[in-house]
Parts: C-alpha cells; sequence; structure tokens
C-alpha cells in the first residue's frame, strides 16, 4: 500500500509554483485592462512594452550590468573556490569559507545600506567612486554574484578527483599551465551555471541596487517596481511572459545539453 | 597542490581584499555611522571624531539606540518580522516536506525532471512571481471570480494588503530555498532501514516518524534557516502584498533611509538585525557542517 497523501501534496505544491506564472502569461494576451474580465486575444501589452522607451533602456541596462557583473563574479569566485579546495596549508581558510558565505543569507537591505554608505564614505576620503550609478551597481552585483559563483564552483571541485592534477604537477607542469589545461575544462560546467546564477541574480536585484543607484542608473526591476506598486498594469504580463519564454527556452536547451554528454 | 609564489599568493589575495572591501568593511561604517547624529549636511550624520587644535576629540553617541528603544515602532517591527518569519517558516516547511519527499522517492529519469521544475521558477523574476500574486489575490482577482463563481463564497475574501497575502507571497518565494536543502538530504536515506522497520511490524506512519524525520532534521533546519533568515529582512513582498498594517523591519530600514533621510537611525536599525540573525545563522552554519558528515 503506497501512501496517498505525498503525490496530492507534491501536486498542490508544483500547482502552487506555476499558477501564477500561468496566469500571468494568460492575462499578458488579455485585451481587457481588468484580470477578471475577458475581453478577448490580443497582442497589443507586447506592443505597448515594445514602445515604452523607458522600459527598453533599463532593460539593456540591466543586460549590461548583469553580464559584466555576471563575469567578474565568475573570475572572482572561481579563484575563491580554488583557494578554499585546491590550495594547502592557506592560514585562515575557515574565516574565508564564512565570509564568502555570508552574502548568501545576508538580507538585502542589510547589504544595500551598507554599500551604499561604504560607497558614500569612499568618495568623501578619496573622490571615487565620484557619484553612484553603473559603477557602483557593478560592484555591488560582483561582490553578491561571487558569493554564489564560489559556492558552485566550490561543490564542483570537492567531488573532482585531484589526482589528474596531482599527477600533471608531478610530471613537472606549472601550476597554471595545470589550471588552464585540466582544471578549467573539468569545471566549465560549474562555470557556466555559476555565470548563469549570477548573472539571473543581477538581472533581477532591486533592493540593492534602488540604494546604490543614483539619478542616472535606472535598472528593469527599479522600473518594474514603481509600475506594479500602483497595480495591475498588462504590459508587465507581457514583459512577465518574454521573461518566462526566454528562460524556458534556456533551461530546455541546457538540459538537452546535459542530456548529451555520459 | 602545491602553488608556488607570487601567482599563489594573487589568487589568495585578489578575491579576499575584494570580500573584505566590499562585505566586511561596509559593516563598519554601518557600525560607525549608528554611533553619529544625523545632521542637515552632506554626508547627513557627525564625524565620529575630530582633530581639534591637535587633540582627538570622539564624539560618540547611543541616543539612536536609545531612540529605538523607546519608541515602540521598532521593537514592534523586530517582534513582528520574527513572528512573520517563523510562522512563513513553518508553512513553508509543511508543503516543502512533501514535495522533497515525494522527489526523493521518485525513480531517477522522474526526479531529474521534477528537480528542475522546482528550480525552474527560481530562474524568472523574482519581482515578477511576487507581482503575479496581486491579479490572483485582489478583490476583483482571479481567486475570488474563481470561489464566486464555484459558489463557495458569496462575498470576495479580503486577502490582498493583509498579512495573509504576505505569507503567501513569502511562502511562494522561498519554497525552492527550503525544497533543494530537503531533498539532499533525504534522497540519501538508507531504504534498509525503513524494509527493516517494516519487517519488524511498523507501520508506514510510525516508521516516517521514528526513522525519516528524525533522520531528515539537518535537511530540515538548513531549509528551514536558509527562508528564516532572509524573510527577517525582508523588503519586497510586503512592500507589494502587504497593508498598512504590515510591519516588517526590512520595511522600516527602507523607509529610515529613502523617507526619512535618518542615515544614523537606519543604520542602527540595521546593526540590531545583524545581532538577531547572528543566532540563526550559527544554528545554519551547524546544520550544514552535520549535513556534509551524513
Amino acid at each position: 500500500m503506497k501512501l496517498r497523501f505525498t503525490p496530492i501534496m507534491a501536486l498542490f505544491g508544483f500547482a502552487f509554483l506555476y499558477g501564477p506564472i500561468v496566469s500571468l502569461v494568460i492575462f499578458s494576451f488579455n485585451e481587457s485592462r481588468l484580470v477578471t474580465v475577458w475581453g478577448g486575444w490580443s497582442t497589443k501589452w507586447y506592443g505597448e512594452l515594445f514602445a515604452n522607451e523607458q522600459i527598453i533602456d533599463a532593460a539593456l541596462l540591466s543586460l549590461k550590468i548583469a553580464a559584466i557583473s555576471a563575469s567578474m563574479a565568475t573570475v572572482l569566485g572561481t579563484m575563491m573556490a580554488m583557494v578554499l579546495v585546491r590550495f594547502k596549508r592557506v592560514r585562515g581558510k575557515g574565516l574565508m569559507g564564512g565570509m564568502v558565505t555570508g552574502p548568501l543569507v545576508m538580507p538585502d537591505v542589510i547589504i544595500g545600506l551598507s554599500l551604499l554608505l561604504l560607497f558614500v564614505a569612499m568618495q568623501a576620503l578619496f573622490g571615487w567612486p565620484a557619484g553612484r550609478g553603473f559603477t557602483t551597481i557593478l560592484i555591488a552585483h560582483i561582490t553578491f554574484g561571487m558569493a554564489f559563483v564560489t559556492v558552485v564552483v566550490q561543490s564542483r571541485l570537492s567531488d573532482m578527483d585531484d589526482s589528474i592534477e596531482e599527477s600533471a604537477l608531478d610530471l613537472g607542469a606549472s601550476p597554471t599551465r595545470v589550471f588552464f589545461d585540466i582544471t578549467l575544462p573539468m569545471i566549465t560546467p560549474a562555470l557556466i551555471s555559476g555565470w548563469l546564477l549570477a548573472f539571473t541574480l543581477s538581472l533581477d536585484d532591486l533592493v540593492i541596487s534602488s540604494f546604490v543607484s543614483g539619478p542616472g542608473a535606472t535598472t528593469l526591476p527599479m522600473v518594474i517596481f514603481s509600475k506594479v506598486r500602483l497595480g495591475v498594469s498588462p504590459d508587465i504580463n507581457a514583459l512577465a511572459s518574454l521573461i518566462v519564454l526566454v528562460v524556458s527556452v534556456g533551461i530546455i536547451i541546457s538540459a538537452l545539453l546535459m542530456r548529451k554528454k555520459p | 597542490m602545491s602553488w608556488r609564489q607570487p601567482g599563489r599568493r594573487f589568487v589568495i589575495a585578489v578575491p579576499n581584499i575584494w570580500l573584505i572591501l566590499f562585505f566586511m568593511v561596509p559593516f563598519l561604517v554601518v557600525l560607525k555611522i549608528s554611533l553619529a547624529e544625523p545632521r542637515i549636511a552632506i554626508p547627513p550624520y557627525s564625524p565620529l571624531w575630530e582633530w581639534i587644535n591637535g587633540e582627538i576629540k570622539f564624539n560618540i553617541n547611543f541616543e539612536n539606540y536609545a531612540y529605538m528603544w523607546e519608541d515602540t515602532l521598532y521593537i514592534n517591527a523586530y517582534l513582528s518580522s520574527i513572528k512573520i518569519a517563523a510562522i512563513s517558516t513553518l508553512l513553508t516547511l509543511l508543503i516543502g516536506y512533501p514535495m522533497a519527499y515525494y522527489i526523493a522517492r521518485a525513480p531517477e529519469p522522474k526526479r531529474s525532471i521534477l528537480l528542475l521544475l522546482v528550480v525552474l521558477p527560481f530562474w524568472t523574476s523574482f519581482l515578477l512571481r511576487v507581482y503575479a500574486w496581486i491579479g490572483i489575490l485582489k478583490t476583483k482577482g482571479i481567486l475570488n471570480a474563481v470561489l464566486l463563481w464555484a459558489g463557495i463564497i458569496d462575498e470576495p475574501l479580503v486577502i490582498m494588503q493583509t498579512d495573509v497575502a504576505v505569507y503567501i507571497g513569502i511562502v511562494y518565494t522561498y519554497l525552492p530555498f527550503l525544497v533543494l536543502p530537503l531533498y539532499a538530504n533525504l534522497v540519501k536515506l538508507d531504504d534498509t532501514l525503513l524494509e527493516a522497520s517494516y519487517d519488524l511490524g511498523a507501520s508506514r506512519i510510525s516508521s516516517f516518524f521514528r526513522i525519516t524525520l528524525p533522520l531528515s532534521m539537518p535537511g530540515i533546519i538548513a531549509g528551514s534557516m536558509l527562508v528564516f533568515i532572509p524573510v527577517i529582512g525582508e523588503y519586497v513582498i510586503p512592500a507589494l502584498l502587504g497593508g498598512p498594517d504590515t510591519l516588517m523591519i526590512g520595511s522600516v530600514l527602507w523607509d529610515e533611509y529613502f523617507k526619512n533621510r535618518d542615515w544614523p537611525v537606519a543604520s542602527a536599525v540595521a546593526m540590531v538585525m545583524l545581532v538577531i540573525m547572528l543566532i540563526p545563522i550559527m544554528i545554519l552554519r551547524r546544520a550544514q557542517s552535520k549535513g556534509a558528515e551524513i
């Protein structure tokens, strides 16, 4: 006899996860502005979305920040993971490990406020960063992105057998050569997932960006938030549906690529 | 691997200097400003020390902390945040545990697909997923329309802008954070223990409570803390789904900074929040190191 309770609860859980997303997609095609009134199928909200220059500009800025910060976070996070897993005789490893996981649990309001106050103090002391905007958002996103990349790469490195690297070193290869010829190809999948994670989190961040941003730099979540606070807005439904489409296609492609590998 | 100087030093130094500068030092700045006096100036707080005629003069004041102690708003906001975080963690656990259990017991190809389904929403915008609930929960929203149509209720339910909406939003957003560590724990459970228990005549329910549940404790604790800790400082969910009565410390901090422009009080609020979070963070650390041993 099988417990029938668990599958029903699991089904409920999945319905709970996907119901809101499905509702967004359906209502993005609703002619009517009201949620409960079905005014017939329409793609007019998509037209309105692409005609909204404020949203397009903010989206481009967010994509730029996300791409640069995710790449920097991947480099720094990989270095940190190498130090934590592969380096021997490093003093203070426990402290480093604790420090790097800090941004994972710290509430956004605290990270945002503390970084902003740092930037203001730095500007008063050294004159850099002059004002707040693109650069300060970038620094903030690199910092929390690198924490996530470190965790992803760290778990891949500790699952991996280091005997190949050891033998290459014994045969006289330089550590740099070993890293680029052996370690790097083996951890590439982890680097890609780490990069994607940092990219997504950067694209999604509202609170930290709001604190460290200046007048010139408005990211996509900041525009969405100011629109959405006033209630439901159908062009935002259209935007959400496009994001769901891109993410689903991306996930399906990566799942197919993963399946090909042994 | 023996990495030699100076490349080794470079690889150790760069990420650590970055984190110290942009993660650790900011907390010292927050601590410093929480001890300053607010001023109408740029920056809007008094310096902590000044050089007057070659002598250093310290200007430390605990006014901001005293102010927080006297004004009940802050204490109530901390208590209310802890309450909301605790209740929503419990609700997340009630929904998340059966999901993690079901996935962990599923056969292999199905298991990967189910795991993917849990993670997938996480990749779409968090802000937009919270926003989706406005359309569902508001008075003229989807939920009320369905319930009225089905004849279950006669009057529309008022859920939007109440704490109930905040709970729904939190459980929804943080569910994957709980399911994943719990799944990682449950999937390692040794089947022979359960079989032995059945053979000895224990029922499924009593085997669950005496074997599965105690063994999954590290997963439960790690998953719960991953929900509880960030929810204490949550801002977006109460801002979008909560009402004027929803009191959370993240919103208080946000308003102190963005509306009142009182940087010293905002800093003091952040320092106290950090102290409150130290205990759950330590519990999380212990659960994670225990989980690694199994």
